[in-house]
C-alpha cells in the first residue's frame, strides 16, 4: 500500500472518426437554397467555373450527431489533461476561470468581427485598452499589443522591431547579431534567426547564468539585440541583469525581456525599472488564460515609447471616452498575423488581472515561490533526485530544475520512464528542459498559487513512490505506464518518410492495408 | 488580504506559516534573496481596484461586452479572412472540455484522446485538400503562407517570391514580415502579378513574365481575397514547375466539398484558414492557419510544426500517436530549426476535427453548393441597386466585390442604422466593398440588405 489514491484512465478503445460510421448518416445537414433563389441561379454546379469543381466528395467519416459528440467525449476523457495534478513548469500551471469561458461564449464576443466598426466594439476595445494598462504597471513599458500569438511569437514581433529599428538608423545591414543565452527559452534563438539575424549564444558560469565577461566578449558594433530571460527555467535569477542592460545598450543594442517566468517575480520587479526596451507576457500562463493545449495563446508584447511606433498595427487608443484602432504608423512593422489578436484571450487576462487585483498579484508571486521552496525541502529528500547547480545556496524563485542522473545510474530508470510511471498515479508529467539538456535527466516542475499544500504533497508523494519503484524494482517503472490508456510508443523513429504517417492516407498508403500494431 | 483567494489554495495565513516552518524562513520576503534590492519595485502596484467576487466581475465584463454590436444581433457581411460561418453546437461542447481547454502537456499516453483529435483534424484536413502530409495549426492563414513561402525558399534556395496583386492586406503585411528585409541576407523579393481585369483571375500573362530562375514559390489563392474562383489553378501549377518553382496554394477549406482540392491540381503545398471549420469570429481571435503537402521527405523535412503521426505502441495490435521530424523544429534545434514553433491554435483543430466528422462528404457539397447560391443571388439582387454594380457576376464562391457610386463609409453607415454591417471597404480598388455571403444568411436576410441598401444609396 502507497498511500496513494487507486487510479487508472479511462479506456474506450475509441477507432479513429475516420474508422466509424455508416454510409448516409448525416451529423448536420443545410438548408437547400430557397425556391426563388434557386430559380434565380441554377443550380450551384453551374455557377462554378468547369475545371475548379471537386470530381468526388471527400472521403470523410459519415456519422450521426450524437455519435460525433459521444467519439470526441470519450477522446477528452482518455486525456488527463490537468483532472490530476500538473505541475507543467515553465507553463505555469493555474486556474483557468471558467467565468472567462461563459463570457467568451456570449455574441457579444464571440459573434464579433474584427472589421466592424469601431463604434461597435467600444466595449471589447475598452477592454483591451484596460488590459494594456495593467500591464504597463506590471512592467514600467509604455505600450502594449497582443497580435502575437504566442509566447514565439511575441519573441518573433521583437525581432522584426528590432529590424526597423536598426534599418530606421541605417544600421541593419551591419547590426545582424542577437545574443542569447543557453537557457533563454529556444525560441528567442529561432525567432531571432527566422527574422534573418545571426544568433550568439552564451553558456552559464557557474553561478548558473551566463557571467559578464561572456557577455562584454559578445557585443560589439554588430550587436542589433539582446534576447533572454530572468530568471530562467532553473529558478536561477541573473543579479547583473541590469548591468547587461547597460552594456548592450552602450553597444547600440535593443534589450527584450522573455517575462515567460513572470510568475514568481510580478509586482516586485518591472522590465523597464531594470532597463529593458521590451517585453513579452504570456496570457495563456501568467494571465489565467486557458492554454487550449497549446493555444489560441497571447504573447502580449510591451515596449518604451521609443519603439512604440514600430509596433504592429492597429494599436487601440483612447480618446477622451471611447476607443480607436489606430492603423495610421506610417514607421510600423505592419502585421506578424492578421487582426488584433486573440481577443477572447484578452477578456480574460483582463478579468484575471481584476479578480487577482494588485494585492492578489503580489500574493500569486509569494505563494508560487514559497511552494517551490516547500517542494525543494521534500523533493532532496528522495533518493536519486538532485537539483541544478547544488553548490548555490539561495532560495530558488518560482521553479527549480533537478536532475534525475542518480536515479538512472543507479537503476537504470530514465526521465521518459519516471513521466510515464508518474501518469500511472493520475499526474500529468512534469516538463522536464528545453533542448538542449544542461543537466542529465532533468525535470521542472513548477508549483504555481493555484495547487493547494496537499495537492503539491501529494505530486511529491507520487515522484517519490516512483523512484522508490525504481530502486526496488526498475522494470515497473521503465515499462510504464501500466495503467494509462495505452501503453509506450514503441521505440521506433518518426523521422523516417517509411514509418511517420501524419495522415490516415498517409498510413493507409504506407501500412497498405497493415493494421497499426500488427 | 482580507479573506482567502478563490483561487490560491494556500492563501490561507495557517498555510503560509506550515510551509515557511518547513522550508526553514521567517518571511516570505527571504525567498527573494537573488534579487538585488535595487532591482526591486519599491513604488506600489497602481492597478484598477479588484473585483475579487466573481459577482462583481461578472457584471464588470458583461456591462462592458454590452457595449458592443453583434453579428448576431446585426446582420453581417463581413468576411475578408474572418467569417461569419454556422458553429456546430457539438464543436463548442467539444472544445469546453476540460481535458482539451486547460492543459499544455502530457506523455503519449495520457495526452492519447488529444492526440487522436488532433490526428483526426489532420486526417480529414487530408482528405479535404487531398494531401497526404498536415502538420498541427499555425497561428493564421497569413503566418501559414509566411512559412510555406520560407519553406520553398529553403528547398530550391532561390530569393523571390511571386503573390497576387490583390492579397488580403491583412495576410500581405504578415507574409510581407515573414520575407524580412533587404538589409538582411536572408530577406526573399516579393514579386505581385497581376490580375485579369475581366474575370478577376491571375494573369497568367503576366505570371509568365515575371516567373524566372530566381523564383522559388508562385503562392496563389482560391478563392481569391475578392472572392473569385481560380479557372486555371492546374495551369499555374504547371507554370511554377516549368519555371523551377513551388507552387503553393491558399485554400478555404469550407470550399471544398465544391471546389476542386489542391491535391488534384498539383499544388505542392497548400495553406489557409482553419476558422472556418467550427471556429467562432470572436473578434479575430477564432483564427488559425495549417500548412499541408505530399508526404513526400523533401517537403516533409521543411515544416516548421510539430507533426503529430500515428505509430505502434510497445503492445502488438495498439495504436499511439508521437510528434515526428521533432529535431527539425525550434524545441528541438533552437536557431537551426525551421523558423520556430510554440503555443499556436491547437484547441481549434479539436473544433475543426468535430466539423469535419460532423459535415462527412455531403455536408460538404451541400454546404459549398447553399453557399454558391446564395452568395449568386446577392450579387445578383445588389447588382440591380441603382449605383452598385457587382465587378465580376460569376466565378465567385462566397465572396464578391461591388463599385458603389457613394463612398463607401457613407455607405455602410446608412447600413449600420438599418443593423446591417456592409462589406468590407477595398480602397485599394477604389469605391469598392467586399461582400460575404454563408449559410447563416437566408433569401429574406439577403432581400432586406438590398433593400435596405436601395434606401441608402438613394440618400
Amino acid at each position: 500500500m502507497t498511500g496513494l489514491r487507486r487510479y487508472h484512465a479511462a479506456v474506450w478503445d475509441e477507432p479513429l472518426v475516420l474508422e466509424l460510421g455508416r454510409e448516409g448518416r448525416r451529423g448536420i445537414v443545410f438548408p437547400e437554397a430557397e425556391p426563388e433563389v434557386r430559380e434565380r441561379v441554377g443550380d450551384a454546379a453551374s455557377l462554378l467555373p468547369a475545371g475548379a469543381r471537386r470530381a468526388a466528395p471527400p472521403a470523410l467519416p459519415e456519422l450521426s450527431e450524437p455519435e460525433v459528440l459521444r467519439h470526441y467525449l470519450h477522446l477528452s476523457q482518455e486525456t488527463l489533461g490537468m483532472m490530476g495534478i500538473s505541475l507543467f513548469g515553465t507553463c505555469t500551471m493555474k486556474y483557468n476561470p471558467r467565468l472567462g469561458e461563459e463570457l467568451a461564449a456570449r455574441p457579444e464576443l464571440a459573434e464579433l468581427h474584427p472589421c466592424q466598426d469601431e463604434e461597435t466594439l467600444q466595449g471589447v476595445l475598452g477592454l483591451v485598452h484596460g488590459l494594456d494598462e495593467i500591464l504597463r504597471a506590471l512592467s514600467g513599458m509604455d505600450r502594449f499589443v497582443f497580435q502575437a500569438g504566442g509566447g514565439a511569437h511575441a519573441s518573433y514581433t521583437f525581432a522584426c522591431i528590432a529590424r526597423a529599428y536598426h534599418a530606421a538608423r541605417g544600421e541593419l545591414g551591419r547590426r545582424d547579431e542577437v545574443i542569447t543565452t543557453i537557457q533563454a527559452h529556444p525560441c528567442n534563438a529561432a525567432t531571432a534567426a527566422a527574422a534573418g539575424f545571426k544568433v550568439v549564444t552564451l553558456m552559464l558560469g557557474d553561478e548558473g547564468y551566463a557571467p559578464l565577461d561572456a557577455l562584454e566578449a559578445a557585443v560589439s558594433d554588430r550587436t542589433a539585440a539582446l534576447m533572454v530571460n530572468n530568471p530562467d527555467d532553473m529558478g536561477i535569477y541573473n543579479p547583473q541583469i541590469d548591468e547587461w542592460v547597460r552594456i548592450v545598450h552602450e553597444a547600440g543594442g535593443l534589450c527584450f525581456y522573455d517575462h515567460a517566468n513572470f510568475n514568481g517575480v510580478m509586482g516586485r520587479i518591472r522590465a523597464r525599472d531594470l532597463g529593458f526596451d521590451a517585453c513579452m507576457y504570456m496570457l495563456h500562463k501568467t494571465f489565467g488564460v486557458a492554454k487550449g493545449g497549446g493555444g489560441p495563446a497571447v504573447g502580449a508584447f510591451g515596449c518604451t515609447a521609443e519603439l512604440e511606433r514600430f509596433l504592429p498595427v492597429p494599436v487601440v487608443v483612447r480618446e477622451g471616452d471611447r476607443y480607436r484602432l489606430d492603423s495610421d504608423r506610417p514607421d510600423s512593422i505592419g502585421k506578424v498575423r492578421e487582426f488584433w489578436g486573440n481577443v477572447p484571450q484578452l477578456v480574460k487576462a483582463y478579468g484575471w488581472a481584476r479578480a487577482m487585483g494588485a494585492e492578489g498579484i503580489r500574493k500569486a508571486a509569494d505563494l508560487s515561490v514559497l511552494a517551490n521552496n516547500y517542494m525543494e525541502k521534500r523533493l532532496l529528500e528522495i533518493r536519486g533526485v538532485t537539483r541544478s547547480h547544488p553548490q548555490l545556496r539561495v532560495p530558488r524563485l518560482e521553479m527549480t530544475r533537478y536532475s534525475l542522473g542518480t536515479l538512472l545510474e543507479e537503476t537504470g530508470v530514465g526521465v521518459l520512464d519516471v513521466q510515464n510511471r508518474m501518469a500511472d498515479y493520475g499526474v500529468d508529467a512534469p516538463w522536464l528542459s528545453h533542448e538542449p539538456w544542461i543537466v542529465p535527466e532533468p525535470i521542472t516542475p513548477e508549483a504555481g498559487e493555484m495547487w493547494s499544500k496537499e495537492d503539491v504533497d501529494y505530486w511529491i508523494d507520487v515522484l517519490a513512490q516512483v523512484c522508490r519503484e525504481a530502486y526496488e524494482d526498475p522494470e515497473l517503472v521503465r515499462s510504464a505506464p501500466h495503467n494509462q490508456v495505452v501503453h509506450k510508443l514503441a521505440d521506433v523513429s518518426l523521422d523516417d518518410p517509411g514509418t511517420w504517417a501524419t495522415t490516415w492516407r498517409a498510413y493507409r498508403r504506407k501500412r497498405a492495408g497493415v493494421p497499426v500494431g500488427s | 488580504m482580507r479573506t482567502a483567494h478563490p483561487w490560491m489554495a494556500n492563501s490561507v495565513p495557517a498555510i503560509e506559516e506550515e510551509m515557511l516552518e518547513a522550508v526553514g524562513a521567517a518571511t516570505v520576503e527571504e525567498l527573494f534573496a537573488q534579487i538585488p534590492e535595487s532591482h526591486r519595485l519599491r513604488a506600489p502596484l497602481e492597478l484598477p481596484p479588484p473585483l475579487t467576487s466573481e459577482v462583481e466581475l461578472s457584471r464588470h465584463l458583461r456591462e462592458a461586452l454590452a457595449r458592443n454590436e453583434s453579428c448576431e444581433r446585426n446582420l453581417s457581411f463581413l468576411g475578408a479572412g474572418c467569417w461569419q460561418h454556422h458553429v456546430p453546437a457539438v464543436c463548442d461542447e467539444v472544445v469546453r472540455r476540460s481535458e482539451f481547454l486547460t492543459p499544455v502537456w502530457g506523455t503519449p499516453s495520457s495526452d492519447y484522446g488529444r492526440n487522436q483529435a488532433w490526428f483526426e483534424f489532420a486526417s480529414q484536413l487530408g482528405e479535404l485538400l487531398a494531401l497526404d502530409f498536415v502538420g498541427l495549426p499555425v497561428y493564421s492563414w497569413g503566418c501559414a503562407a509566411g512559412h510555406a513561402i520560407r519553406m520553398a525558399a529553403r528547398l530550391n534556395g532561390r530569393r523571390e517570391v511571386l503573390v497576387p496583386r490583390f492579397v488580403d492586406p491583412e495576410r500581405m503585411a504578415v507574409i510581407e514580415s515573414y520575407c524580412g528585409r533587404g538589409e538582411l541576407d536572408a530577406h526573399l523579393d516579393v514579386g505581385r502579378v497581376e490580375l485579369d481585369p475581366a474575370t478577376g483571375r491571375l494573369d497568367l500573362g503576366d505570371l509568365r513574365a515575371k516567373l524566372s530562375d530566381r523564383v522559388c514559390a508562385v503562392y496563389f489563392e482560391t478563392p481569391s481575397y475578392l472572392g473569385t474562383i481560380e479557372a486555371e489553378a492546374a495551369e499555374i501549377v504547371e507554370l511554377a514547375h516549368e519555371a523551377g518553382a513551388e507552387a503553393i496554394a491558399g485554400v478555404d477549406p469550407i470550399s471544398l466539398g465544391v471546389l476542386a482540392p489542391p491535391g488534384d491540381y498539383g499544388a505542392d503545398i497548400a495553406v489557409g484558414s482553419i476558422q472556418p471549420l467550427g471556429v467562432h469570429m470572436s473578434c479575430g481571435g477564432g483564427v488559425g492557419g495549417f500548412i499541408a503537402s505530399r508526404d513526400e521527405e523533401r517537403y516533409a523535412r521543411e515544416y516548421p510544426t510539430l507533426n503529430l503521426s500515428i505509430c505502434d505502441t510497445v503492445v502488438p495490435g495498439e495504436r499511439g500517436f508521437g510528434i515526428a521530424l521533432f529535431h527539425q523544429t525550434s524545441y528541438g534545434s533552437r536557431e537551426e530549426g525551421n523558423d520556430w514553433t510554440g503555443n499556436s491554435t491547437y484547441l481549434w483543430a479539436v473544433a475543426a476535427a468535430a466539423y469535419m466528422s460532423l459535415l462527412g462528404p455531403q455536408g460538404f457539397v451541400e454546404l459549398g453548393e447553399l453557399i454558391v447560391q446564395r452568395a449568386r443571388y446577392a450579387a445578383a439582387l445588389l447588382d440591380e441597386v441603382e449605383g452598385v454594380s457587382v465587378r465580376w457576376k460569376d466565378g465567385f464562391f462566397k465572396e464578391f466585390v461591388a463599385d458603389l457610386e457613394r463612398p463607401v463609409a457613407e455607405v455602410n453607415r446608412g447600413l449600420r442604422e438599418r443593423g446591417i454591417f456592409g462589406g468590407k471597404e477595398l480602397p485599394e480598388l477604389g469605391r469598392s466593398s467586399l461582400w460575404c455571403v454563408t449559410e447563416v444568411h437566408a433569401k429574406a436576410d439577403l432581400d432586406r440588405l438590398a433593400s435596405a441598401l436601395e434606401e441608402v444609396m438613394r440618400g
